[in-house]
Formats: C-alpha cells, structure tokens, sequence
C-alpha cells in the first residue's frame, strides 16, 4: 500500500493509523461495534446512522465512539 | 399519552409475588406519576452505576420495581467494549433510559452529552447535571440552568438535578424543564434528607414533579422523603453499595409506596403528651 494513502485520526483521544480507507461503517465493523450500540461524533458534530455508509473516515479527523454506561 | 409497554416485568401476571400485590396497592391507592407525557407506576428512579456485576445490577433493579434507569454516556473503551456497555445487559424495551450528563462541569460539556445520549436513539429525555465542585459535587446551577434553556430549546425533556434552593427550582421550571430534581443530601452521601421544609416548600410551588435526586441512604430517608409529598425518588448509591442490593431494592420498592401512601393518607397531628387510644370510661372499680 502506497505511504500517501495512510490515514492518520484521533480516535476517542488516542492517535490512531488506518491502513486502508474506511467508511464510519467499515470502521465500526473493523472494531467489531455494533453501529446501534454506539453513538459517532465526527469532528464536533454527531452522525446520524443513516449517513455511516456515506461517510468517508479522512486523514486529520476527531472521532468520538460513545454508547451507554452504568451510571447515576 | 404515551404509557409504558405492557411486556414490562412490572405487569407480568403470571408471576405474581408479594411484592406485585405491594404494587398492585400503589397502583389501586395512588394515580401514575407521569413525567414529560410518560406514564410511570413506579415513583422510584434507579442507577445502574457502582454494582458488583452486571447481573446483581439487573436483578436489583427488576427487585426495584422502577421503570426509568438513568445510564451515563462514556466513551467506547476499544480494547474491551462487551463488558461495559450496558444495553448488552439492560434491554431498553423493559426499562425507559434516562442519559445523565453526569461527569460535567460546565453547561457546554453537558449539552454536548444530552445530544449524543439522544442520537443513541431511544428518547429524548435527560437528566441534567453540571456540577460545580468535586468534593461535594454540588450542582453549578448557574451552569445548570444555563444549559437546561438550551436543552429545552432544543426539544429535550429535561430533568434537571439541583440544589435544595427553591428559586433555582422555579427557574428550572421556567426554563421548561419537565421534572425537577433538588438533592436530599450530596451524592453518594448516604445521609438522607436535610432540608425537608426546602424539599417540601420546592413540591409546594412547582407545577412539574419534583423528583428527590441523590443522597438517600436507606429505607427510611427514602420513606421519609416520599412522605414529604414530593412525586419520587432517584437513586443509585443506597442499592449499589448495599450489602445486598437485592434485598435494599425491595426494602426500597416498599419504602417509596409506603411514604407515598402515608404522605396521601395525611399523618395525624404530633403532640408532646399522651393520649389513651382505650376508652377511659367502664374500668372496673
């Protein structure tokens, strides 16, 4: 794989390198998340689901995975 | 009206306990509590943070009897996501999930987390909670309000946790929230209620429910706050950290229906000096 094509995000706060092209779906699906259990904020701004498979992961981005804890 | 799904546990027929009928006497002595259009039997609200495991936290709640559960919004920890994500153990069809914005210090972090906990997609209610200090985790409510404008704004039916302080409750309401949550005494304390005139004067002056939030350590100050005529109670600490969080959470579900019905019968008057509850009349001489 050419060097040019090496995503390099942020991924809930810690660097992370993407060795191939990615969809916010396929990325999901390479860290084995079920996409209704997860809520994606991309760059500041929440994704709806419907807009997963539309939507390229791309170098520089901030990527937040949040979902549901135990809490008070 | 929306009302809760008849496949709730809390319905069940088939498996009817003592404790059911304990319901049943709610249900047949007292009307729903209903919050933001939401029809709720039970007038308890749960945690689902602090427990042991996954399983004493799910038959704790069922043992409850509550129907709404607050959640908190982390992120994905990627190295081990089964364990911690708790719709793998709660289903969201048997219980209504409230998302806290627990864990926020300003008014802009919350309303980032009530946004994301509503792309989860199950509802738009949160409970709001911006604290303002760590070592009593007091609400800020400045922040609180603040945000609460901005979440109601937006759509979000917003139950708002705050200080035992009568005027920020009347902002809040202001502010369209649809419950108001004052603490009994600070979270996780255990120390039960410390103002019940503030807890009672808020009840007084507010048209939305006031939901008594944080603080309540045991059966009795969860009796104790009911019978100060407030709509319910939340808690997480006083089950979680119970010895047995099975048994606290009936002792509990008994707690909040006994306050409750004691609160509705009406308490006779106290006084300081006796009196014969036998006839002082026909004794023998």
């Amino acid at each position: 794989m050419p060097h040019d094509t090496t995503i390099e995000i942020q991924l809930n706060g810690k660097a992370r390198t993407l060795d191939r092209a990615h969809t916010v779906t396929s990325l999901l699906e390479a860290l084995e998340l079920h996409p209704g259990m997860v809520v994606v904020e991309l760059n500041r701004e929440i994704l709806q689901r419907d807009s997963y498979n539309a939507t390229d992961v791309t170098h520089g981005d901030t990527i937040e995975l949040v979902h549901f804890v135990g809490g008070g | 009206m929306e009302t809760r799904s008849s496949s709730s546990t809390l319905w069940a027929g088939d498996d009817m306990t003592d404790t059911d009928t304990m319901i049943d006497d709610a249900r047949a002595l007292d009307a729903p509590l209903h919050i933001g259009g939401v029809e709720f039997v039970s007038r308890l609200i749960v945690g689902t943070g602090k427990y042991e495991t996954n399983e004493i936290m799910v038959d704790a709640i069922r043992a409850s009897g509550a129907e709404m559960v607050t959640v908190a919004v982390r992120r994905v920890d990627l190295d081990r996501t089964k364990e911690e994500a708790i719709l793998h153990h709660l289903d969201p069809d048997e219980f209504f999930l409230l998302a806290n914005t627990a864990g926020c210090y300003n008014a802009e972090d919350a309303i980032r987390y009530a946004r994301l906990a509503r792309a989860a997609g199950f509802n738009e209610f949160v409970k709001l909670e911006v604290i303002g200090d760590e070592r009593t985790l007091l609400p800020d409510v400045h922040a609180t309000l603040e945000a609460a404008k901005t979440l109601a704004g937006e759509g979000f039916k917003v139950m708002a946790y705050t200080n035992d302080d009568l005027i920020t409750a009347l902002r809040l309401e202001d502010a369209g929230c649809v419950a108001v949550m004052p603490l009994a005494s600070p979270i996780g304390s255990g120390l039960g209620v410390v103002n019940p005139y503030f807890i009672r004067e808020i009840k007084s002056r507010l048209e939305v429910p006031v939901i008594v939030d944080a603080g309540v350590g045991t059966a009795s100050d969860a009796c104790i706050t009911m019978e100060q005529g407030v709509d319910g109670v939340l808690m997480n600490t006083a089950l979680a950290a119970a010895d047995d969080p099975i048994r606290m959470s009936h002792a509990m579900k008994h707690a909040i229906i006994a306050g409750r019905l004691a609160y509705l019968a009406g308490r006779m008057p106290s006084r300081e000096i006796a009196v014969p509850s036998s006839p002082t009349e026909g004794m023998l001489d």
